[in-house]
């Protein structure tokens, strides 16, 4: 599973550095994103930083939407996942890899970000071995439903109206925790980060989990 | 053509018009007010019975879509009862909240607070719109059974997180009384037994509309697998009759041509 997993990482990554699109299009428009939540707040600073830790996960989510769109319109537009099953790769090892590339994008985008909030919003970062474990957990969670749900959505006509609609509510829980742990790490609500935390590495565990089991009949129909 | 209804599901219509009728009567009538919340307490008497069908439908459809998934037990019927149980746990999740905000708004002085249980339940009924929708899609039903059924098993998962969520988070909600393990029933003498007896019409209810819905549905993918039937066999028929028209043509047009050519004794061959 691992091996199959990693030819897929390679697959994917070799693709992205080729055609850029997260760096060029979906990293840009996520900073346009956080500028017009500038302008929603009237650009009021205390505003600004009390809502940085909520604004970045939104920003993200809309982010991780676009990279799942395009995470499997590579494998439908040219017939790659016909491909792909006729290797007989694992499943769930393809599951793997398309979760772990999302994830490297995302925390690439993450970090661009990261700078953003800081430069824009005045955001103060404080602990920063934390704030990358709540990234990359909350990431994981992320990527790992929305592989699910991307590939659910693929092969329909509607997939880009029916993509949001399942995909958001089902990562509602994933923000909550992402943006609480975040407040408590931006300093903007004291207390402690370590409840979201457990609950971001439950919702990695279970996503990852299903999306390992349910990978195979998913991709057996298609 | 009009969906059978079966003596049972007759008997489950009639059993729940009785406990509602019962349940409007005590908790309208015979119930006393509330020394706190006053008249408002009626609404209890309906909106835990409305949450509690609500999440019992969508235990159903978790349930109905693991066996449509599972090999072995993979039938129609799994699908067909995980797509009637959503759609009534839909309307029963969005009863629970218009209720539960009426409640709200005379006892916390708003229609909508961002309490976790609240926000969860608004969640869940999105969430349950998303697979709805994805059941509606166009195509192969058998691919759109499977993926509804991998959707509904994921979507379920949020249904304990609902259901956690007013112990995890601190909450403005009202803890769970009659279930909670922590604390004795709080709940005495005719109000309980309203509240039980809403919970039993309630229940009732869900059962006649989900069988209800499932002859609904078995009809619907009978018409969905028949109209395609007929079409087809529309479609042979006129091919058949174009064919049997041109053969025609071209053997008249053939006999014609071959009896101008021979002379009147060929013409009468032809004829023979």
């Amino acid at each position: 599973m691992l091996h199959d997993a990693l030819l897929i990482i390679r697959k994917d990554l070799k693709i992205e550095f080729r055609s850029k699109v997260t760096t060029n299009q979906v990293a840009p428009m996520a900073i346009v994103i956080l500028i017009l939540f500038a302008f929603a707040l009237d650009t009021h600073q205390h505003k600004l930083i009390l809502a940085a830790p909520g604004l970045f996960w939104v920003a993200v989510l809309f982010s991780m939407s676009l990279a799942i769109h395009r995470s499997f319109s590579i494998e439908t537009s040219s017939s790659t996942r016909d491909g792909l099953r006729l290797l007989g790769l694992d499943p769930g090892g393809i599951f793997l890899g398309k979760v772990i590339v999302l994830t490297i994008e995302m925390f690439v985008l993450e970090i661009i970000l990261g700078f953003g909030i800081v430069v824009l919003y005045s955001a103060t970062l404080h602990n920063y071995f934390l704030l990358i474990s709540i990234t990359i957990l909350s990431t994981l969670g992320l990527a790992a439903a929305g592989t699910i749900f991307g590939s659910l959505a693929s092969s329909f006509k509607t997939k880009d109206t029916l993509l949001p609609l399942l995909f958001l509510p089902i990562s509602a829980p994933v923000l909550l925790s992402a943006t609480k742990a975040f407040q408590t790490e931006l300093g903007t609500v004291i207390g402690s980060s370590h409840p979201w935390i457990r609950i971001l590495g439950v919702f990695a565990v279970v996503y990852l989990t299903v999306g390992v089991l349910a990978f195979g009949p998913l991709l057996e129909e298609q | 053509m009009k969906p059978k209804k079966s003596p049972v599901i007759r008997v489950i219509g009639f059993l729940a018009l009785i406990f509602i009728g019962a349940t409007l009567v005590l908790g309208l009538k015979i119930t006393p007010p509330d020394a706190i919340q006053g008249q408002m307490v009626r609404i209890i008497y309906i909106h835990p019975p409305l949450a509690w069908v609500a999440f019992l439908a969508y235990g159903t459809t978790a349930i109905a879509s693991g066996l449509y998934l599972w090999k072995r037990t993979r039938a129609r019927i799994w699908d067909q009862l995980s797509g009637a149980s959503a759609e009534v746990g839909v309307v029963f999740t969005g009863l629970t909240l218009v209720t539960g905000s009426i409640w709200g708004r005379p006892t916390w002085g708003v229609w909508w607070t961002w309490d976790p249980l609240l926000t969860a339940t608004a969640l869940l009924f999105v969430l349950y719109l998303g697979y709805l929708a994805l059941r509606k899609l166009p195509g192969d039903i058998n691919q759109r059974s499977k993926r509804s059924a991998i959707a509904a098993l994921i979507a379920f998962i949020d249904v304990p997180i609902v259901q956690m969520s007013v112990l995890w988070w601190h909450s403005l909600h009202q803890k769970p009384t009659v279930f909670n393990p922590g604390q004795p029933a709080q709940i005495h003498g005719i109000m309980a037994d309203t509240l039980l007896i809403g919970f039993i019409a309630f229940t009732l209810v869900w059962l006649w509309l989900l069988f209800t819905r499932l002859g609904v549905i078995k009809l619907e993918e009978k018409i969905e697998l028949y109209g395609l039937e007929v079409a087809l066999r529309e479609r042979r028929g006129e091919v058949n009759k174009d064919l049997v028209e041109t053969s025609q043509d071209s053997h008249s047009k053939t006999s014609l041509s071959t009896s101008s050519k021979q002379g009147p004794d060929s013409q009468v061959l032809v004829q023979k």
